[in-house]
């Protein structure tokens, strides 16, 4: 279960999170809607750890501990997963070097035995049959000359291998296509069990017809302001975000 | 303007007496001696390069070499023996090794060549009648005078002199193998040459075997002479150079028309390293990379300075470099490419990466682009910076600690250049190598 609780973060002196409080339970998918510069990247990037903000206030609870004051590498190793708005392309790093590297990382972060190559292997293969991610793919480097559907599908395939309990995904949608929107939905669909929980950041409703969330908040000002079923999501497309105005500074 | 007069220092005159002393040991005939006249001659007129050379501005051998170190003794049996035992230890080797040994070639530790390759020592090619060879052993229009290159010239022991006849295909590389049996401060000063014939294929890779090339002071010189249509690859390990030595390298690179050329070097140690590199495109349309990594640490200093002249019509140009510099290192990078009025269509890159891991390092960068043809395209650029923090938060947040996450960059960006040379065993040694410095480093700190 994911709580936040009174999250207040800024960046110099501009506070881009106020007082937020946000729950998530176990096996829910929660989906965050808003307009933009509301602060939904942010959030995300303070729940996995990224340097460069400020958190002048308030709690980030995972199962009831707060991992604020831990680094990302520890966060993902309690089953932190942020799929990136924009993933980032790694030169001179094979894919499968990586894959292997982070799910090793993880187990050994919670005592496990490392992974054999033949388990690594099949795992991988699951994965990416799920997410029809081709051997090609898998045989570059990171991200390296992807397109940006491929770029989305290799962040959900390591999603699949790190099977973390609860997922952010950042505008998973931005970007893509029709079919690539289809098959990223469909991966996470499969992946959603009773107990791991989803947080779906969104600026369209349109993944949402993919991914049917059980609960919709909108985002403004750094704060929830609003929070109800699938529904909601429905009529912030009808009526957009003019009854939540953004503030000035963008985030 | 005239030349201010300094006091020549305890090296220069300690070099000074060694030449005079050793000289009439030194190999060669009548001809060769008079070369060594004249290459003395001009060493003496410079001295030892200092800040105010303008090629040798960011590493002052005047200031850092404090002493002469005494010529290396030819090798006895005993030391024979002892690289024997050193060779018989090591794995299988990748293709013929040629032994030099404290700068002498022993051929008896060596592998024949194969079909349409031979080797000489130096010495008994200095003491022939072979003008032709004697002139391209003498380089006289390479290296502008330099104090080093005169100064190995003058006191040049021995080395290898490999031919490879036109059209012959060398599978393996040959490997040009440093050693010592010399346990005080010594200096050796070699000086090799290669000659491809047409159409030819050939790789040849220097490295060292134990502190071979990693102790006390070596000024080597390596000299290709590469013909029309020709296939060539060179690598060059200056690796774990012990604290206090001094290895300054100098590679000449002749190419004719059509040629395919790269080299890489990988340096990393302790010591002062120089490797100064003059390559000339002479025919058209020859392709050639230089290539090269350097991972420095603690005090480490690591100077690479590179001239490139591009005479041949439609020739091809890569030079690419990059540096890990961590702690108080010093790292130099000079890149001149020169493009001569009538190489026209030249296409000329040159780009030196520096990856700055400490507050306290120093990155001296100096790319140069003089161009005299109207028609060529011809580019440089050089970096410095950190760690991309957000490839590096990418890593850590799949659950990579911060050091694993630096390491896996940094061999990213150190082993991807090695990833180039065209024979997979020597990529291999080198990405361990790499791979091994990184460990070191990730230990230390």
């Amino acid at each position: 279960m994911l709580e936040i609780k009174n999250l207040t973060v800024s960046i110099g002196d501009r506070k881009i999170l106020d007082g937020l409080n946000l729950t998530v339970q176990d096996g829910e998918v929660a989906a965050i809607m808003g307009p933009n510069g509301t602060g939904k990247s942010t959030l995300s990037y303070v729940i996995a750890g990224k340097p460069g903000y400020t958190v002048d206030g308030g709690e980030v609870l995972l199962d009831g501990e707060n991992i604020l004051g831990l680094g990302p590498d520890e966060r993902a190793g309690k089953g932190v997963f942020l799929a990136f708005q924009y993933p980032v392309e790694i030169p001179g790093v094979a894919t499968m070097t990586f894959l292997k590297a982070a799910l090793n990382a993880q187990r050994r972060q919670r005592g496990e035995e490392e992974l054999t190559t033949p388990d690594f292997m099949k795992k991988v293969r699951e994965a990416s049959k799920l997410l029809e991610i081709k051997d090609e793919i898998l045989r570059r480097a990171l991200n390296v000359g992807f397109s940006g559907g491929e770029k989305k599908r290799m962040d959900i395939l390591q999603m699949a291998l790190l099977e973390p309990n609860t997922a952010i995904l950042d505008e998973t949608d931005s970007g893509l296509d029709i079919d690539a929107i289809r098959i990223v939905s469909e991966g996470v669909n499969k992946l959603r069990t009773a107990k791991r929980s989803f947080l779906l950041i969104t600026h369209y409703q349109r993944l949402l017809d993919y991914i049917v969330p059980d609960t919709v908040h909108v985002m403004a000002r750094g704060k929830i302001v609003r929070t109800g079923g699938k529904d909601l999501a429905l009529e912030l497309e009808k009526n957009g975000y003019r009854d939540f105005a953004a503030t000035p500074e963008a985030a | 303007m005239s030349r201010i007069a300094s006091i020549p220092t305890g090296a220069e005159t300690a070099l000074a007496s060694q030449f005079g002393a050793a000289k009439a040991d030194l190999p060669g005939n009548a001809a060769v001696k008079s070369l060594r006249d004249s290459a003395f001659d001009v060493f003496a007129r410079s001295g030892l390069p200092n800040r105010r050379i303008e090629a040798w501005h960011y590493t002052d051998l005047r200031g850092s070499m404090a002493e002469a170190f005494p010529l290396a003794p030819a090798p006895d049996a005993a030391a024979i023996e002892a690289v024997r035992r050193e060779l018989a230890a090591e794995g299988a080797p990748l293709g013929p090794r040629l032994i030099v040994l404290d700068g002498t070639f022993i051929a008896e530790l060596s592998s024949p060549l194969p079909a349409g390759a031979q080797v000489r020592a130096l010495a008994s090619v200095l003491a022939e009648d072979n003008p032709a060879l004697i002139d391209k052993l003498a380089a006289a229009g390479f290296g502008g005078g330099d104090a080093i290159v005169a100064l190995n010239a003058a006191l040049m022991q021995d080395g290898v002199v490999i031919e490879i006849a036109a059209g012959a295909d060398i599978a393996e590389p040959i490997e040009i193998v440093y050693a010592t049996a010399v346990k005080t401060p010594v200096a050796r000063f070699f000086r090799s040459l290669v000659v491809v014939g047409q159409g030819a294929k050939v790789r040849v890779a220097e490295r060292s075997l134990g502190a071979g090339g990693r102790t006390g002071q070596t000024i080597g010189c390596l000299i290709f002479d590469v013909a029309d249509n020709a296939e060539v690859g060179h690598s060059v390990a200056v690796t774990k150079t012990e604290l206090g030595s001094l290895r300054l390298d100098t590679f000449i690179a002749n190419l004719g028309a059509n040629v395919t050329f790269d080299s890489f070097a990988l340096i990393h140690g302790e010591g002062l390293v120089r490797r100064q590199i003059f390559m000339r495109l002479s025919g058209d349309d020859t392709k050639a990379a230089l290539r090269g990594v350097s991972l420095l640490s603690g005090r480490d200093h690591a100077d690479t300075t590179l001239d490139v002249e591009h005479v041949g019509r439609g020739c091809e140009g890569r030079e690419t470099f990059r540096y890990v510099l961590d702690e108080r290192a010093t790292g130099v990078f000079q890149g001149r490419i020169r493009v001569a009025k009538g190489a026209q269509k030249t296409d000329g890159k040159m780009m030196s990466r520096a990856l700055l891991l400490s507050d306290d390092v120093v990155m001296n960068n100096k790319p140069e682009l003089e161009i005299f043809a109207d028609d060529v395209a011809c580019g440089h650029g050089a970096t410095c910076g950190g760690l991309d923090a957000n490839q590096l938060f990418y890593l850590q947040a799949r659950g990579l600690p911060r050091a694993e996450a630096e390491a896996l960059l940094l061999e990213a960006f150190a082993a991807e250049l090695a990833g180039e040379i065209e024979h997979e065993g020597l990529a291999d040694a080198f990405r361990a190598d790499i791979a091994e410095w990184l460990v070191t480093r990730g230990q230390r700190g």
